[in-house]
């Protein structure tokens, strides 16, 4: 069992744990992730490390309430304890002296991108940050990048925060008044990773991006997170979940992402996020 | 040979029909009563030189516990099938006892065998039955400790005769719940899993400590669980990563690997859903690639998740289909169709990315191959296409990488199987042994657990040394 030792609302529907997990802790890195179950019931979901406290045993989780499992999760509270809590998963983030680098988060993608960027920024490399999200009041850890990047930029849907736009407009700027970039890391929603895929493809800038698929166990073992890179299949949670952004087959991740939308709906349907619901009342 | 003997037929096992089945989960063969246990157990030759045990991978002595169920000494007979097998009532149902014990039983020379499987499951679960009883516990008599990666059936087995010979044991289990494909690959309906947890319960009684979410090669090494106190490691961890058949259109939605078709239904309940959370839909028609045991587990499941149609597609004969035999008889009472000789060259998806059709191949018997099964060869032109909605990928597993990755001085084989020693389970690294899918490649419940009782066995040696 895993208690929830601080509970935080970053933004309308995105939550942020701490979670006791020492023996996880120790050995996270950036980059990866953990899969939990909340309860007997639940699903096994998988979240990207957003934050690590190795002397504290400590994780840092963030998360967009986006479907049932979610919510429920959203639900939680101080003192509460997860059931099962199985990680860090996945390669970690090659971390190392490149020079300047972008560190793009767009929404709750913001999340794992943060421990990239302080490796980055740590490993001597010149951090330019992007950031954005649909508005100022959705806008996550904008003081916590701002720390650890030499210059942060911000852009929001609406306008509300930061230069009106995508984090793509940023980058395309910088791309085209030829500031020299060495590497690219970009997470977030897949149409925004794609969209900066795209952008800096003519350039040559080598751009790494954190797939998030579909998956059951995490471990290799059932191949639900497959992803096509290049012209190969690769399982995100033992091959990735970092892949070349100019590889990934896109458009497929965007349909494999949709396998199970009429399920999320009817799930929800089926339970007091549906109607009235007690927990939210909690609040 | 016993005429009076000879004369009782071998007893049947009372099943559900198939037409009632395959609407729920519940188990499928039912077990003997008293009555027809005593019976089949009469059936025994009580040979003076038995050959039924050269046919079982844990060596447990058949002769004597079937005499103990003819003198109704139940609880003796399956305290001799526990002195070999801990896992009795699991063995009882999923192994292939006609290419093992049964396969050398001398009444089957001429008649039909003594239904040894059938027997030991009857043992097992009339133990069930008892209060329970607290079994002998040698916890950490020996002072030593051994690390188990994997709690499939080679880490139980290998746990539980550690735990006998007097070592402190931890097993390390990556999912949630224990028993790895017992849980996560085996049906309900083949093997209850509450018969699962039962048998867990047994060997957590001998003293063995079970660790779930336990991730070996992600939260910890092998190196570091030598280095933390650990004498010896032995790694179970699986065939753990699904093959496919690299032809266009593996990645539409509805295509599935067994494992993950069978981990959502399984392990995670999807046949719940939404009761419990993780969902699996299926659609109208679902072909299953292969035909071994993970087949005609996923093609039966699909007919319970409410399929219309569910079919077996393999390249070869009926007579190469690598199942047990009682399996395909109740995949094709419960209605599930075979298309033989047949394998799929392509799945075809609709705009949005979901499979419509499969396009396969018609194969015809050629020359004898190196396994001595005849080689399938393609028909040239004989492409026809099925509507289908699922497709489940049944074609095998290749060893999962976590370990190895992390363990740098440990042998593998060109396919990333460990190299272990075949008798000890010895690997290339000092004190660290290995058995079951991960260095064979996907088999059997029951040829892990010999892998794992003979690295048990191995590992007491070394340690003893």
């Amino acid at each position: 069992m895993f208690e929830i030792i601080r509970k935080e609302t970053l933004a309308e529907g995105i939550k942020l744990f701490e979670v006791a997990a020492p023996e996880i802790a120790k050995k996270a890195e950036p980059g990866q992730f953990i899969i939990l179950r909340k309860d007997e019931r639940g699903e096994r979901i998988p979240l990207t490390i957003a934050d690590f406290d190795r002397n504290l045993g400590i994780l840092v989780l963030i998360f967009q309430e986006v479907g049932r499992s979610t919510k429920e999760l959203g639900c939680m509270e101080v003192g509460d304890k997860i059931l099962d809590l199985a990680g860090p998963l996945g390669r970690a983030s090659e971390i190392e002296e490149y020079g300047r680098v972008v560190c793009i988060g767009g929404g709750v993608g913001i999340a794992p991108v943060y421990p990239i960027t302080r490796a980055l920024n740590n490993a001597d490399n010149e951090v330019i940050s992007i950031i954005g999200a649909r508005s100022a009041d959705q806008l996550i850890l904008k003081d916590k990048m701002a720390e650890i990047s030499h210059q942060l930029y911000i852009a929001s849907d609406d306008g509300t925060i930061g230069q009106k736009g995508f984090v793509t407009d940023v980058l395309a700027k910088l791309l085209a008044d030829e500031v020299k970039i060495d590497l690219i890391v970009a997470i977030g929603p897949l149409p925004m990773m794609q969209a900066v895929s795209e952008v800096s493809r003519p350039f040559g800038v080598k751009t790494t991006v954190s797939m998030n698929p579909i998956m059951v166990d995490g471990t290799g073992m059932c191949g639900a997170c497959r992803v096509a890179v290049g012209d190969k299949t690769k399982f995100a949670c033992v091959d990735g979940p970092e892949f070349d952004g100019h590889k990934v087959d896109w458009d497929l991740a965007i349909k494999r992402s949709r396998m199970f939308l009429a399920e999320e709906k009817q799930a929800i349907e089926h339970s007091c996020f549906g109607g009235e619901c007690q927990c939210q009342k909690k609040k | 040979m016993s005429k009076e003997k000879v004369k009782i037929e071998r007893q049947s096992m009372p099943h559900q029909e198939a037409a009632e089945r395959i609407q729920n989960f519940s188990e499928v063969a039912l077990g003997y009563n008293e009555e027809q246990a005593l019976l089949e157990a009469s059936r025994c030759l009580d040979c003076k030189k038995p050959t039924c045990m050269e046919g079982c991978p844990v060596e447990v002595d058949i002769p004597v516990f079937i005499k103990h169920i003819k003198a109704k000494e139940y609880q003796m007979a399956i305290d001799a099938i526990k002195m070999k097998n801990n896992l009795p009532a699991i063995c009882g149902r999923v192994c292939p006892q006609e290419n093992q014990c049964e396969k050398h039983c001398v009444l089957g020379k001429k008649f039909t065998p003594v239904a040894i499987g059938r027997l030991e499951r009857f043992a097992a679960d009339w133990e069930f039955k008892q209060p329970s009883e607290t079994r002998e516990n040698n916890k950490g008599k020996s002072g030593k400790k051994v690390a188990v990666v994997g709690s499939g059936p080679a880490g139980l087995t290998a746990a539980a005769d550690l735990a006998m010979f007097g070592y402190q044991v931890t097993v390390f289990e990556a999912l949630h719940t224990a028993g790895g494909v017992l849980v996560y690959g085996i049906p309900e309906f083949r093997l209850p899993k509450a018969i699962v947890e039962r048998e867990i319960q047994g060997i957590k009684q001998l003293g063995v400590e079970i660790r779930t979410n336990m991730v070996v090669g992600a939260v910890n090494t092998i190196d570091e669980l030598m280095k933390n106190g650990f004498d010896a490691v032995f790694i179970g961890t699986g065939a753990g990563l699904p093959n496919f058949m690299q032809i266009p259109g593996e990645n539409l939605n509805g295509v599935y690997s067994a494992n993950e078709f069978l981990t959502r239904t399984n392990l995670m309940k999807g046949y719940l859903f939404p009761e419990y959370l993780t969902p699996i839909r299926i659609g109208k028609k679902v072909a299953v690639i292969g035909a071994g045991n993970v087949a005609m587990d996923s093609a039966r499941t699909a007919l319970r998740l409410g399929a219309e149609e569910s079919y077996i597609i393999y390249r070869r004969s009926d007579k190469e289909m690598p199942a047990r035999g009682e399996e395909i008889e109740h995949a094709r009472e419960e209605g599930v169709k075979f298309r033989l000789l047949t394998s799929p060259v392509e799945i075809i998806g609709d705009e949005k990315g979901w499979v419509k059709a499969l396009k396969c191949q018609r194969f015809e018997l050629g020359e004898a191959d190196e396994s001595g099964r005849r080689r399938p060869v393609a028909i040239p032109g004989s492409e026809y296409e099925m509507e289908m909605d699922t497709v489940v990928m049944a074609i095998g597993q290749g060893p999962n990488p976590l370990v190895p990755r992390t363990t740098p001085d440990l042998q593998l084989n060109r396919h990333g199987n460990i190299i272990a020693d075949e008798t000890s389970g010895q690997t290339s690294k000092k004190g660290v042994f290995a058995g079951g899918d991960i260095v064979t490649g996907a088999a059997t419940v029951i040829q892990a657990m010999g892998a794992g009782k003979k690295a048990a066995r191995a590992i007491h040696e070394y340690l003893s040394n």
